[in-house]
């Protein structure tokens, strides 16, 4: 066998290794690609995260001639979870492009302080990116000491975005999930300060 | 072309015939670098592997020969919770035998390790040693497989029951002992040994092909391993990443697929299925190779539409990349993603029904034999089609959301598979058998090993469509009385094809034991590719003056 043609054998080889070790890449940079696509498109009824100035200002809120639409609020724990965790009100009406605040009530029976996260789902799943949640409990980690109720906030607001979007602005009612889960080695500072003085005001 | 005469007394076969007596047992088949040593390695691990998956099927064929569970209790002492994690511990185990230890090592490691170079006119793969590397991977991955059954899996019960796609949570939190452990590192393994043999099949057909063996010379069947090989290439590290993430949310904290860390768990069933769909055609593209071989040697004519064919198959395996999301159409799109899925996925059966089209136009007007390879060949065209139909209907995202999950699923991959791909290595096997072993197959054995597998995969797999047609959901050991009739047929139509094989194994030892020899080229002017050139068996080593090709 020639060098030479050991030499385009191990460049083919090579290319091919190459082709195979840029496929693995590929898998793992689909997974803050695929977390990007879900929350430019609401994919799987991820919710919008927007800022307080995102709201629509009060001209665009009049032309909008005051539709409204139903928030349904539902809650869950996961297994594990010591939370007893509701919501204040199961349904509100509002305007689309109105900023609104709601509540939700946990209480720990736990003997002891415990953390959890919540993880929040939108339905109907074309309806999530429109879905805006300007602050959230859901942000952020929650502590609650043994025994402890705390009210926990959401504000959020419907985008009007969603009354041009022919899958979308049929929909009269969305439904906002969330669950609880556990977590076993909470962030060093912890911040359900910003839930209970909340629960103060309230 | 060249003739048989050209290699089969020259001083080389002579002196290499010296060296096959020199080579020890271990040294041969241990340590093996030869591609035709290390083939019939791959194809009698094929054999072995087979056997135990479809001893697998069997005992779930028994168990749902009737409503209720009779036998599954026998293995857990009586404990009915342990006798239903162990019936997803034999799905997922059958599964993954299948398609990981039995169709992928028969065709590409058995048939493309022992007839690519060959076709292509070089003496052996470009790579020896990593050849020998590919199959003894797959011999410690089959192992832990078989020993993830043993440890382990959910709290109290042995074995991974995830199925073979292993979803999360299931295969996560549903799963906390070591079984699920081993069975990834079982398919890492695995992957290795085909992603190695991929290369080795690309550097091979892309550069030792014999002076004039353009690529558009080259027959079907090193067409259609090419073209898997880059399906290897391209998908299995897909699947590699995957169950590495799986790996460290099991084992390292990591929240790839868990939502309460901000994870999601159809992102898996994305990357699973960016990888499994290819997969499917990785399973099917080297039996429509070896088909094309098979029915243009008993048409004695070229096959129809050579350039068609190939680069049909080229066309499957790229759209094959741009579909995976039909195996999701439950999983929560949106009705614009399930059109283009279910629109892309039906343009699958255009170059499809080309490579049909072209094997019926080859046989028409053809001078038409039916030894027992032919009439694999033609089963492979009928139950594929059959299959292939299904797959359209499946393929609507619409009918989709009533069949997912159901028994009409698993009598469509069946049809592709089981009867497709099965049929399509039974056909390469009856035809190089004796190529291979210059022994020649009993004839009347073959046929009646046809015949008696063909009835008996169809009684049990057609009224299959049917159970599924009534919604009885897939994976269960255990359904209402009203699917009791269709799966009773079923269950004897496993019995049936249980004798086909036990025909195929006394025909295996009949033909071994047997004294008489085969030339050269025994199919006469039909075969007109590179192996009928050389003695059967062929020498030890091929070649060592490259043919040329006109």
């Amino acid at each position: 066998m020639t060098d030479l043609a050991l030499r385009a054998r191990r460049r083919t080889a090579l290319l091919a290794a190459g082709i195979a070790l840029a496929m693995i890449g590929l898998a793992y940079a689909s997974v803050p690609l695929y977390r990007l696509f879900c929350q430019a498109t609401g994919f799987g009824g991820t919710t919008g995260r927007a800022e307080a100035t995102a709201l629509p200002d009060a001209q665009t809120l009049r032309s909008l001639g005051g539709r409204t639409i139903k928030i349904r609020f539902d809650s869950n724990t996961a297994p594990g979870m010591t939370w007893k965790f509701q919501p204040r009100d199961r349904e509100q009406t509002i305007t689309i492009g109105e900023k609104r605040l709601a509540f939700y009530r946990a209480t720990s029976t736990a003997g002891t302080a415990t953390t959890g996260r919540a993880i929040f789902n939108v339905s109907p799943d074309t309806a999530g990116q429109y879905f805006r949640k300007i602050e959230c409990f859901c942000f952020t980690e929650q502590t609650l000491a043994a025994g402890e109720t705390v009210e926990m906030p959401v504000t959020f607001f419907v985008d009007p975005a969603i009354l041009d979007d022919p899958d979308a602005r049929k929909i009269d009612e969305i439904t906002l999930s969330y669950t609880f889960y556990p977590v076993d080695n909470p962030a060093p500072k912890p911040l359900s300060a910003a839930a209970t003085k909340i629960e103060n005001k309230g | 072309m060249a003739t048989p005469s050209a290699y089969a007394g020259t001083a080389d076969h002579a002196h290499d015939h010296h060296d096959d007596h020199k080579l020890g047992f271990v040294q041969r088949w241990l340590f093996s670098t030869n591609h035709k040593d290390i083939g019939t390695l791959y194809l009698i691990f094929a054999i072995i592997a087979g056997t135990i998956g479809g001893a697998i099927s069997g005992i779930m064929r028994l168990e749902l020969a009737q409503p209720g569970i009779q036998y599954l209790t026998f293995f857990t002492q009586g404990n009915l919770d342990a006798s239903y994690h162990l019936w997803n511990v034999f799905i997922t185990a059958h599964g993954l035998i299948m398609v990981f230890f039995t169709v992928m090592p028969a065709m590409i490691g058995g048939f493309g390790n022992w007839f690519v170079p060959i076709m292509i006119g070089a003496p052996d793969m470009a790579f020896p040693r990593m050849n020998n590397v590919s199959f003894w991977l797959l011999v410690p991955s089959f192992a832990l497989l078989c020993g993830s059954m043993f440890v382990e899996g959910p709290a109290g019960f042995n074995g991974a029951g995830t199925g073979w796609t292993v979803y999360p949570p299931l295969s996560t939190s549903g799963h906390p002992g070591p079984a699920v452990d081993m069975a990834i590192l079982s398919l890492h393994i695995a992957g290795a040994s085909s992603i190695l043999g991929a290369i080795n099949f690309i550097t091979t057909i892309l550069n030792m092909r014999a002076p004039g063996m353009t690529l558009h010379k080259m027959p079907l069947f090193v067409w259609s391993v090419l073209v898997t090989a880059f399906l290897l290439l391209l998908s299995l590290p897909v699947l590699a990443g995957a169950i590495t993430m799986l790996l460290t949310d099991r084992n390292f904290g990591t929240h790839f697929f868990t939502a309460d860390g901000g994870g999601d768990p159809v992102l898996y069933q994305h990357l699973f299925w960016f990888f499994g769909h290819p997969e499917v055609y990785i399973l099917i593209l080297p039996g429509f190779g070896m088909v094309s071989q098979i029915i243009s040697t008993f048409s004695k004519k070229p096959v129809f539409g050579y350039l068609g064919m190939a680069y049909a198959m080229v066309a499957i395996g790229f759209i094959g990349f741009l579909v995976w999301a039909h195996h999701m159409f439950t999983a929560g799109l949106d009705v614009n993603t399930k059109m283009y899925f279910t629109a892309a996925t039906m343009i699958i059966a255009v170059p499809t029904g080309i490579k049909i089209f072209s094997w019926i136009a080859t046989m028409w007007g053809g001078s038409l034999s039916f030894p027992t390879p032919m009439l694999w060949a033609i089963g492979f065209i009928f139950m594929f089609t059959v299959g292939g139909v299904t797959g359209v209907i499946l393929a609507n995202a619409g009918v989709d959301t009533y069949f997912h999950d159901t028994y009409y699923v698993v009598a469509h991959f069946h049809y592709v598979l089981s009867l497709g791909a099965v049929f399509a290595i039974f056909a390469g096997f009856y035809y190089w058998f004796g190529k291979m072993t210059g022994k020649p197959y009993n004839e009347f054995l073959g046929k009646l090993h046809f015949w008696v597998f063909f009835v008996g995969v169809n009684v049990m797999f057609f009224p299959m469509h049917f159970l599924g047609q009534d919604g009885m959901p897939r994976r269960i050991p255990d359904y209402p009385a009203q699917f009791a009739q269709y799966n009773q047929i079923a269950s004897y139509g496993y019995a049936i094809m249980a004798v086909g094989m036990l025909i195929f194994f006394v025909n295996l030892a009949v033909s071994m034991l047997g004294k008489r020899r085969v030339e050269g080229n025994y199919w006469g002017e039909g075969a007109t590719t590179l192996e009928w050139t050389l003695s059967s068996p062929p020498p030890f080593h091929q070649f060592e003056t490259l043919p040329v090709i006109k």
